[in-house]
């Protein structure tokens, strides 16, 4: 229990520490343009990308560093991307909100809202002919539950029992505005029910219970159950972008999600496990350590070489 | 139209104020009109653009569902019944989940109803590339919406058009698209008379003399185009710069002239080169019959997607220096 326990907030303290040095970068401004931080939503990706198969495919939002990094996207190449570098993994041409990495079964971050829905109904449709038992996960916030196409991918994959998991990240908010305000039903995984496909409310923050539902799909997904639906609780420690001013925060917001953020409850927790605090700080110092190391070497990789902008257009 | 306006006054605004302003102005004067879309009402705007709206016009200034086919429907539903709706798409790159009620719904309603029907609404959105932007928020759209009969369509590059385009958008009795640019919400401040009479459409803005060649151009990348001429001046090459912020109606009379009297025609926008509007306007200058002294040029965005990184999209979007080689080489002849 406690080695799983060390290995998720592992997992975890390199999306975190990888934010945090994204933060400090664009401040400091190697890191240009628009950035979305994943920080205190991190047990999701960890939970969820434990149980997925290689050959699986993922579709993120915009918000999906931490997904990148829990499908195990090395480090360096996502910090040169942010950078404009010519090792990014994308050569410079996705930025922080449209990394892809398909080689490690990281099929995307969208920054369409609910772009990728229906093109998760497509990999995994693509699976029922091509032998690879493919199941697809497609992740976006609680906003998106509220865009034409992920009510159009519901009913696509439901109808077609096909093997997708509907991951929605509920931190309560769509940029400034709280989804509380924008559905008359808060409970979205409510909605599963209208679609004939499972739905769970699940404790977002929590890294083993995400693991415990999305292993649950999946294998109702590959027996051919189809579509499930899992809503993750959990909250942004940060603003929706780099520069929001989060004027939407109430008082003492900031201070209840603090306490319910995934990294300080499973420190809670590793401590009650009788973890010594050492060994547990010892985690968030290796991350840190590796995090610094990724970020000094992309630092010193040359930028894209603007002769190459115009490739990789057509086949 | 009765005048309900307060005298004209002059203001120091940015960009983004200046849209706020004829926001403010339109929505005293016309009750009927509703101001609304992603995080418009209560935030006042991700760009600040549509603050004190709710405040001031309660229940008219609303935020919405991240929902856009919902918000240009309802727009089109609610203009049909008689109110003024001006919804935000935040970005014109997100119009594209929703064109179906732009297209196939706003640009038919008062043809298909023989006149009976009309659909007075305004779509503001911003579009264009700035540093670090995706391809997903980087694109220039407006030969899209030029394409289709129905919709009118401007892009301002100034607070004072800001303001204008926005007053006369509104207060037309068809679909009116007026397409902003986020790289100049929180430009410099400038003076803009507000309060001032619904300007009609159409029309250009001389935006520099010359008899060398004609520049047609239109957004922000005007500013760009300007910065290329006054570096040609002093090279002793004059450009006719004339900014066509309408782009329907388009002042085509006014290009034909200028086309005809400088003998040279290069257009200027932001957007990819092919299917571009800058192709639309060498048509109708070609089929006016006017002779040129050189092969007229377009300027744009070669046709690619547009990459993240800067180093990347520096050499794709067009800037001060390209427009001034390009047309230099126009002027002078000879390569480029
Ligand atoms: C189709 C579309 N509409 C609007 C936007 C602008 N936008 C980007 S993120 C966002 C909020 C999304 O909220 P949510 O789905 O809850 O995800 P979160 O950012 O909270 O993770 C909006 C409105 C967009 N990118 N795409
Ligand atoms: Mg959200």
């Amino acid at each position: 229990m406690s080695e799983r326990r060390l290995a998720d907030l592992q997992a975890m303290w390199r999306i975190r520490a990888f934010e945090e040095k994204v933060r400090d970068l664009r401040a400091e401004g190697p890191i240009v343009g628009s950035v979305h931080l994943c920080i205190g939503q991190e047990a999701i990706a960890v939970g969820a990308c434990d149980v997925l198969e290689p050959e699986d495919a993922l579709f993120a939002t915009y918000r999906g560093h931490g997904w990148a990094i829990a499908r195990g996207v090395p480090l360096e190449p996502l910090f040169a991307e942010l950078m404009g570098r010519a090792n990014g993994v994308n050569g410079g041409r996705g930025g922080s909100a449209y990394f892809t990495a398909a080689e490690y079964g990281f099929h995307g971050e969208n920054s369409i809202v609910g772009g990728g829905a229906p093109i998760a109904c497509g990999a995994a449709l693509a699976g029922r002919f091509d032998g690879s038992g493919r199941s697809a996960v497609t992740v976006f916030g609680d906003g998106a539950m509220n865009q034409g196409a992920v009510h159009e991918a519901m009913n696509f994959a439901s109808a077609f029992d096909l093997p997708v998991v509907f991951i929605c990240e509920n931190n309560r908010y769509s940029e400034l505005t709280p989804i509380a305000d924008m559905v008359r039903g808060s409970r979205l995984a409510d909605r599963a029910a209208a679609y004939g496909m499972p739905g769970h409310r699940i404790d977002g923050n929590d890294a083993e219970s995400v693991r415990f539902h999305v292993r649950d799909a999946l294998e109702i997904a590959r027996e051919g159950g189809g579509p499930t639906l899992l809503e993750c609780m959990t909250e942004r420690l940060v603003g929706h972008y780099i520069g929001d001013a989060e004027n939407y925060r109430r008082p003492g917001e900031m201070d209840r999600i603090r306490r319910r953020e995934p990294i300080a409850r499973l420190r809670q927790a590793l401590l009650a496990d009788g973890v010594p605090a050492g060994e547990i700080d010892a985690v968030e110092a290796g991350a840190r350590a590796e995090i610094e190391a990724a970020a000094a070497a992309a630092l010193t990789a040359p930028f894209a070489d603007p002769a190459t902008a115009r490739e990789h257009l057509y086949a | 139209m009765p005048d309900t306006s307060p005298t004209p006054e002059t203001r120091k605004l940015s960009y983004g104020e200046a849209v706020n302003a004829a926001l403010h102005r339109l929505m005293e004067e016309l009750p009927e009109t509703l101001v609304y879309g992603e995080d418009v009402g209560v935030p006042g705007g991700v760009f600040g653009v549509t603050r004190g709206l709710r405040k001031q016009h309660g229940d008219r200034a609303f935020d919405t569902p991240i929902s856009e086919s919902a918000i240009l429907g309802s727009a089109v539903g609610a203009a049909m019944m008689g109110r003024r709706p001006i919804v935000e798409i935040m970005w014109a790159d997100f119009s594209l989940v929703a064109l179906d009620q732009i297209v196939n719904q706003a640009a038919n309603v008062r043809y298909v109803s023989g006149g009976r029907l009309r659909a007075p609404l305004t779509i503001r959105t911003q579009q264009g590339n700035a540093p670090g932007a995706c391809a997903q928020h980087s694109q220039c759209l407006e030969a899209l919406f030029l394409h289709v009969p129905g919709l009118r369509v401007c892009m301002p590059s100034t607070p004072q058009d800001a303001y204008d385009l926005l007053v006369t958008a509104v207060h037309s009795d068809d679909p009116v698209l007026v397409i902003e640019n986020r790289t100049l919400y929180f430009g410099a401040k400038e003076e803009v008379v507000v309060g001032g009479p619904v300007l009609p459409m159409g029309g250009v803005r001389e935006r520099h003399a010359g008899s060398d060649a004609t520049v047609v151009t239109w957004g922000s990348i005007t500013h760009r185009a300007v910065e290329a001429a006054e570096a040609l001046a002093r090279e002793g090459i004059g450009l006719h710069v004339i900014e066509t912020p309408w782009l329907n109606p388009f002042d085509t009379g006014t290009v034909i002239a200028s086309a005809r009297r400088t003998g040279r025609l290069a257009v200027v926008h932001e957007a990819n080169v092919t299917g571009g509007f800058g192709a639309e306007v060498v048509a109708r200058v070609a089929g006016a019959g006017v002779t040129l002294q050189a092969p007229p040029i377009r300027v744009g965005a070669p046709d690619v997607r547009m990459p993240a990184a800067p180093t990347l999209a520096q050499v794709l979007v067009p800037d001060a220096d390209r427009i001034a080689g390009e047309v230099r080489a126009l002027v002078r002849g000879g390569s480029r």
